[in-house]
């Protein structure tokens, strides 16, 4: 055991450390001091110590079978070492002393320095006490309690049993589920030292109907973070119905003619629009890279005055909440936009320091092989003033985008994002389904056309790609009206 | 860290020490290093040496679990093992996943090996060379915010009780830059290129430069399209892109769990133009990152997807070959669901087509250089897609920059439009094709 500041780097080699290997607690404390010190004593300006493990499974029933129990173990480690502007990230399997000190040398030599000599003494980095937002809010009784093999493979082929009854012309049903349960611990140089489990789990549906030349596939997931019991809860049943009433209306829907439209966009997943017209380029890694519009706008109407937003992790069990992000920082509730005018950016620890934008507990990543950058947690448009009756009394034509699927947004700001179940609005009323629309458009000019927000806000859950990877996030809104946007279709 | 010799030869001792008879395990090792650039300056490098198996496990009542693992020491595998036999009892009853039956079959030729790894410093020296060069290609262009070069090696093996051991390495060196321009009163317009080769030395990143400031400087002057119908002609990387989109026509396990545009009944039907081949090629020269063998241990090989229009054979698991009653054809990933995906795409035509075309004669074509937002636009399952697309209006060889555009169709529609394949293919990252002329589809601008 490491018993005094005053090491001697000779003597690394010979330390013994006894951290607990099946749980990231105090135990790591001295080693993981140790290899900040080290570090620095190499001339690093700072070093941060990324450490995981996990324990995922995934489950997939098909029509009346379940086809696949995918169970995935694994454990690693990332360092992240600073030098002046420059900064280098090194990540292994091996969390053992030698295999975390050997990628830390990796790093420092990758930024060109050297560890010290061996009678230079190794300075130990004093870490806070442990902030343990696991045995602080239980979450260690977590993975015992998840439903087992048995009963996910219950739950799911009960659920392809329900989307049999609810739906016609099924020519196939799949239901999945996936449980990814995290633990992570971080040091760093400055002395963060924290440890959290993270609990995420997804259910859903993807349902494909065909009636001849005419053909659906339709998809819907649930998702949660922090309840042991969500697989009990889903409620199957209602979901099969929701979605086979989408795949029966879109699988005689006409193509979208394509144009310019007003739209109306539904709360709950329509939230990707904000998410992908400026969610993402809100984040400071845009802005270190040049890639948003609204880089100098703080304090600049940017939006509609109707539109205020918000990106946070704090939502209880929703799918992009956490305690703390991937750097050590609590998570907080950012205020993105208020009456249109940007009020702040998202920002990690570089992110913070390249561009002065202060932290927010946004540094997040999929798992240890990534950096974290900074990235969204629950995103969503605030609920307005207006009732969801006003918003359709106010277009003559145009579409209703009710359901949405994925998008994104490039380097110049352009976006799109497309439509899964869309209907034509005519003086004000629903008149007919339309399908095999996307919608176009650029960050600046989108933002001042969201015009309407009425107070039904929902959330849904998402997963979102970008430099660190694969994240779990929320997005949402209530219903909006977007007065003018490009839709392709034929 | 263990080799992948050490790898493979603990997680076999654990499973005669667990008493699991019946076993295979997939597994690699990677090692990679890549660097990014910005304004001069080195941005970030990443380094990462990591391991992975997937282990498959029979048990006595022959039902099959899987558990994929990184904690490749002796306890961790144990582990693992452990894992896929509990929930091996959970595992599908009929049409149970089996050792392929070419896992022990012999290869024939195996990709190169390894080639010495070069030093951090250099990759940074030669990334800021070529940021500064694209910098410098026009003064329009203010920044590269997306680059990289990376270097890779990678070792992967393949064994199973019935005594298949299979083990290759091999590198791989990558490089990509896009680039922004800013011009007063006018969009930001970007574009960006992508070169792979075994080493760093044999890497064109020259020609990685060129192609990516001659495209970003071709998008400065842009303007909208109508929407209307065009004669449409894709990019080999476009066209691959379109293609792997709806690749479920060729495989055998979407087939078999209805989630295809084709049905089993479907060989020997025209389902394109008589104009267009295509293969699976993963042996094919070009294909650097060419692999012998797949994650079942099956052989790669050349597997002829369409000739002169005709569906001709299905991408097959050691488990669909059994049930279509053929042999597999090294496309499989190994898994308690095993998939199929395609491995390197040759796309080419033999036939002599009724009129040559050129986008040096022809009148207001579309050329699309690359489609985005696949995952969003591509309906699998449909056949219908509807994307955002980079490209040009070309009149008579003058290339006009599109803004903002979507190209929407039915892609068995498309394949039955092709009107010409060029006859110059082009090496693109999924495999390699020339230019698609399309007959007409439908595109929305203004």
């Amino acid at each position: 055991m490491l018993t005094s500041t005053l090491l001697l780097s000779n003597q690394l080699p010979t330390l013994q450390y006894s951290s607990t290997p099946e749980r990231f607690d105090e135990t790591w404390e001295a080693p993981l001091a140790t290899l900040l010190g080290l570090g620095r004593a190499a001339g690093a300006d700072f070093i941060e110590l990324f450490l995981e493990r996990r324990n995922y499974i995934s489950c997939l029933a098909e029509d009346d079978s379940i086809t696949s129990i995918s169970p995935s173990l694994s454990t690693g480690a990332g360092v992240r070492v600073f030098r002046g502007k420059a900064d280098c990230y090194v990540s292994t399997n091996d969390l053992s002393f030698s295999g975390l000190k050997a990628a830390l040398e990796k790093g420092l030599s990758i930024l060109g320095l050297q560890l010290p000599t061996p009678k230079a003494f190794i300075p130990e980095i004093n870490l806070e006490l442990l902030r343990d937002y696991a045995t602080k809010r239980g979450k260690d009784a977590w993975l015992p309690v998840c439903s087992s093999i048995r009963e996910m493979g219950e739950v799911l082929l009960d659920g392809t049993a329900n989307l049999k009854q609810k739906a016609s012309h099924v020519q196939s049903r799949r239901a999945t589920y996936f449980r990814d349960w995290q633990e992570v611990l971080i040091a760093s140089s400055d002395g963060t030292f924290a440890r959290d489990i993270r609990l995420t789990q997804s259910v859903g549906f993807n349902l494909l109907c065909a009636d001849g030349a005419n053909r659906a596939s339709i998809g819907e997931r649930a998702g949660n973070t922090s309840d042991a019991n969500f697989l009990r809860t889903w409620d199957s049943q209602q979901a099969a119905e929701k979605i086979a009433e989408s795949a029966g209306k879109m699988l005689y829907a006409d193509y979208v003619e394509s144009g310019t439209y007003p739209i109306i966009m539904a709360n709950h997943f329509g939230g990707v629009i904000f998410h992908e017209a400026c969610g993402h380029l809100l984040e400071t890694t845009q802005i270190e890279r040049n890639t948003t519009p609204f880089a100098d706008k703080k304090g600049e109407k940017i939006a509609h005055e109707s539109l205020t937003a918000w990106d946070e992790g704090r939502s209880e069990n929703a799918f992009g909440t956490i305690d703390m992000d991937d750097e050590g920082m609590p998570a907080q509730r950012t205020l993105l936009i208020e009456k249109g005018v940007l009020k702040n950016f998202l920002a990690d620890r570089t992110g913070s320091a390249r561009t002065g934008h202060p932290r927010t507990g946004s540094g997040r990543r999929q798992n240890y092989t990534f950096a974290a950058a900074s990235r969204m947690r629950n995103t969503y448009i605030d609920s307005g003033e207006y009732s969801i009756d006003d918003l359709f009394t106010s277009v003559d034509k145009g579409i209703y985008c009710k359901k949405m699927g994925g998008g994104s947004v490039g380097a110049t700001g352009q976006f799109n994002f497309s439509v899964d179940e869309a209907y034509l609005i005519e003086n004000g009323k629903i008149t007919k389904p339309l399908k095999g629309a996307i919608l176009i458009g650029e960050a600046k000019e989108i933002m001042n056309k969201i015009s309407m927000c009425s107070q039904d806000l929902e959330i849904a859950p998402g997963f979102c790609g970008s430099v660190s990877g694969s994240i779990y996030t929320t997005v949402g809104q209530p219903h909006i009206k977007v007065d003018s946007i490009t839709v392709g279709g034929r | 860290m263990p080799n992948i010799n050490e790898i493979a030869n603990s997680a076999k001792d654990n499973a005669d020490k667990l008493g699991i008879k019946k076993f295979d395990i997939y597994g690699s090792t990677v090692d990679d290093t890549s660097v990014q650039v910005d304004q001069g300056e080195p941005k970030q490098v990443k380094a990462s040496n990591r391991s992975g198996v997937t282990v498959r496990v029979w048990n006595e009542d022959n039902t099959m679990g899987v558990t994929s693992t990184t904690d490749v020491d002796p306890k961790g595998l144990e582990l693992a093992l452990k894992t896929a036999y509990e929930a091996s009892f959970f595992g599908v009853k009929e049409n149970v996943p089996d050792f392929s039956p070419e896992a022990t079959a012999p290869i024939a030729n195996k990709p190169q090996d390894k080639t010495p790894q070069a030093p951090v410093a250099e990759l940074i020296e030669r990334l800021l060379v070529a940021e500064k060069e694209l910098l410098a290609a026009h003064p329009a262009i203010k920044g590269v915010p997306y680059n990289g070069l990376s270097q890779r090696d990678i070792d992967r093996f393949y064994l199973n009780s019935d005594g298949a051991v299979r083990t290759e390495s091999h590198s791989l060196a990558s490089v990509y830059l896009y680039s922004k321009t800013e011009e007063e009163g006018k969009k930001p317009r970007s574009a960006g290129a992508f070169r792979i080769n075994h080493s760093l030395d044999n890497l064109d990143i020259n020609g990685c430069i060129k192609e990516t400031a001659d495209k970003t400087i071709s998008h400065l002057n842009y303007e909208k399209i109508k929407t209307g119908k065009y004669r449409v002609v894709f990019s080999p990387e476009a066209f691959l892109s379109l293609l792997g989109g709806f690749s479920n026509l060729f495989n055998a396990q979407s087939i078999l769990d209805n989630q295809s545009l084709s049905t089993a009944d479907d060989l020997g039907k025209e389902i394109a133009s008589p104009l267009l081949w295509v293969f699976d090629d993963a042996l094919h020269p070009a294909n650097v990152g060419a692999e012998s063998f797949d994650g079942e241990g099956t052989p790669t090989r050349q597997v002829s997807l369409i000739e002169n229009g005709v569906l001709t054979s299905f991408l097959h698991s050691a488990g669909t070959a059994k049930r279509f009653n053929t042999q597999p054809t090294g496309n499989a990933s190994i898994g308690a669901k095993v998939s199929v995906s395609p491995n390197f795409y040759h796309v080419f035509s033999t036939a002599t087509p009724e009129e040559e075309l050129s986008l040096e004669t022809a009148e207001n074509v579309i050329f699309i250089d690359d489609l985005q937002a696949l995952h969003a636009g591509v309906k699998a399952l449909q056949g219908s897609f509807s994307l955002p697309f980079d490209g040009w209006l070309v009149n008579k060889g003058v290339k006009t920059s599109i803004e903002s555009a979507t190209v929407a169709g039915d892609f068995l529609e498309v394949l039955k439009s092709i009107i010409y394949v060029e006859k110059e293919p082009e090496l693109t990252p999924g495999g390699v094709c020339p230019k698609i002329w399309v007959n007409e589809l439908s595109i929305t601008g203004e």
